[in-house]
């Protein structure tokens, strides 16, 4: 892509354009210059669409649900269609750095839909799901219009925080068969559940890790959602006993078929739901406000640690390194000595 | 940041047989270091030429075994620079008569490549011309 130095067309991406949409996508997962300004300058425009996570191990039917449910809201039975965009995460290789993105093969029936746009990223070294890049491209997708935004996760097995930190509503998916037993699946991940997904419910096993997992569920809820940043605890409380039972949440299981569409409908009607209830309880303005904190506290701890290192010469750093590794001072010592600008004896 | 990821579409348009040698070149490409969009078989020119859009790709590989590709092939440049994508290069790949080939050059094709081309050598073709075009 030469568009290296000419400035973003935001006029273009506003009114819909999707060339100039898909350019400004890639300068923001390239965190080129021109990618930060034109997020700068959309921001205002952002803030508006729904979005949804949708995460579970490799193999359980994310892809194929996210088509379904973009079919869905594009052709719903009840109500006007909504525009729809999806980034789907695939893991980058760690040997070559390059990557296979496939989610689009479960994603053929969008094609051809204006109110679609379909992304696909690489992990690009990133760990916990998404990729370093995701929150800004779903940024970019926001403040193009679209109303409902579906983020794909990697799905790599472990508990994927880092979506439920993103979207407003995270789904997870599950099936039955991975494993003999759902005990198998982590804890982490259910936490992170405002919707469980049983997909392939035409197979054969379906009956017990429903079981399994409502088993799961009960134990699991009410919970706090808590946010582990940096060492800082960002806790998004869930109403205690003092509060209305109807401001609880609990995350309801749906059973689907996503090769086929069945349970897709009650899907979204628990999407609708779950949204309805964020914006009556408050905590919509709550995740949304941990959520730009957190950007803000890593973005603050980048730029104040890039100046920090400015105004620290090379020498001087390798200096106190050495001292730390003579155990002659302490790491605790040597971060007060840089901070305070006295030269290391 | 950092280096410059080339971002390839893999695609299979037509309704015959097989995707074996498009997931080969996939994964080769990978292992070269590139992101590769999969997005399997019986591809319509129109679905390629939309894909390649959405991701913002800045090559375009298509696998033909059907002996399609003197129609395919135009109308997916076609398309493609309809959309206002002129630098994305095109490259074809599959069962391609010799005879075919400079004409496929003429169309603005940026490389054919036969069964008995080296994985390697595609990776290597791709990267100089996305480099030149860039
Ligand atoms: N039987 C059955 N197969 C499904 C269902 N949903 C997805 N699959 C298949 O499961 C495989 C993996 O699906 P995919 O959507 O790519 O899963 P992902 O890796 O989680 O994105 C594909 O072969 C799908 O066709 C389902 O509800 N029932
Ligand atoms: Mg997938």
């Amino acid at each position: 892509m030469n568009l290296g130095t000419r400035r973003m067309d935001l006029k273009a991406i506003l009114s819909g354009d999707r060339l100039a949409l898909s350019r400004l996508l890639t300068q923001i997962e390239k965190d080129s210059e021109q990618g930060r300004q034109a997020l700068n300058e959309l921001f205002p425009h952002t803030g508006k669409a729904h979005l949804v996570g949708v995460t579970g191990a490799p193999g359980t039917g994310k892809s194929s649900l996210t088509n379904q449910l973009a079919k869905h809201y594009r052709n719903p039975p009840d109500g006007p269609a909504r525009s729809v965009a999806v980034v789907a995460v695939d893991p980058s290789s760690p040997f070559s750095g390059g990557a296979v993105l496939g989610d689009r093969i479960r994603m053929q029936d969008l094609a051809g839909d204006p109110g679609v746009f379909i992304r696909s990223m690489a992990t690009r070294g990133s760990l916990g799901g998404l990729a370093t890049a995701t929150a800004g491209l779903v940024q970019g997708l926001d403040a193009a219009g679209y109303e409902i935004i579906l983020i794909e996760t990697v799905g790599a097995g472990q508990a994927e925080v880092e979506v439920a930190k993103l979207a407003h509503t995270t789904i997870v998916v599950e099936a039955p068969g991975l494993g003999d037993d759902v005990q198998a699946i982590k804890a982490g991940i259910l936490e992170i559940a405002d919707i469980l997904v049983l997909n392939k419910a035409d197979r054969p096993g379906v009956e017990a890790a429903e079981r399994a997992l409502r088993g799961m569920l009960n134990l699991g809820h009410p919970i706090e959602r808590v946010f582990n940043h940096h060492g800082r605890r960002a806790e998004i409380e869930v109403p205690h006993e003092e509060s209305p039972t109807d401001k609880l949440w609990l995350p309801p299981l749906i059973r689907t078929v996503s090769t086929e569409g069945q349970g897709v409908p009650e899907l979204a009607q628990a999407i609708t739901e779950h949204r309805a209830f964020l914006e009556t309880s408050g905590e919509l303005q709550r995740r949304e406000r941990a959520r730009l904190e957190s950007e803000v506290h890593d973005l603050l701890q980048k730029a104040m640690m890039n100046r920090w290192r400015q105004d620290t010469s090379d020498e001087r750093y390798q200096r106190t390194l050495e001292q730390i590794a003579a155990r002659k001072l302490s790491p605790r010592q040597a971060v007060a000595q840089l901070l305070n600008g006295s030269a290391p004896q | 940041m950092g280096e410059e990821k080339i971002r390839v579409l893999v695609a299979k348009p037509g309704l015959d047989g097989h995707d074996r040698g498009a997931k080969v070149i996939a994964r080769a490409l990978r292992d070269d270091g590139m992101e590769v969009i999969y997005t399997g078989l019986r591809q319509t020119p129109e679905m390629i030429a939309e894909a390649a859009l959405q991701e913002d790709v800045d090559a375009v590989g298509l696998s033909i075994l059907s002996g399609a590709h003197m129609a395919l092939v135009p109308r997916i440049l076609e398309l493609i620079r309809a959309n206002g994508q002129d630098n994305v290069a095109l490259f074809v790949g599959g069962i391609i008569p010799d005879d075919d080939v400079p004409k496929l050059l003429e169309m603005g094709v940026a490389g054919v490549h036969g069964p008995g081309s080296s994985t390697l050598k595609i990776a290597e073709d791709i990267r100089r011309v996305v480099r030149q075009a860039a």
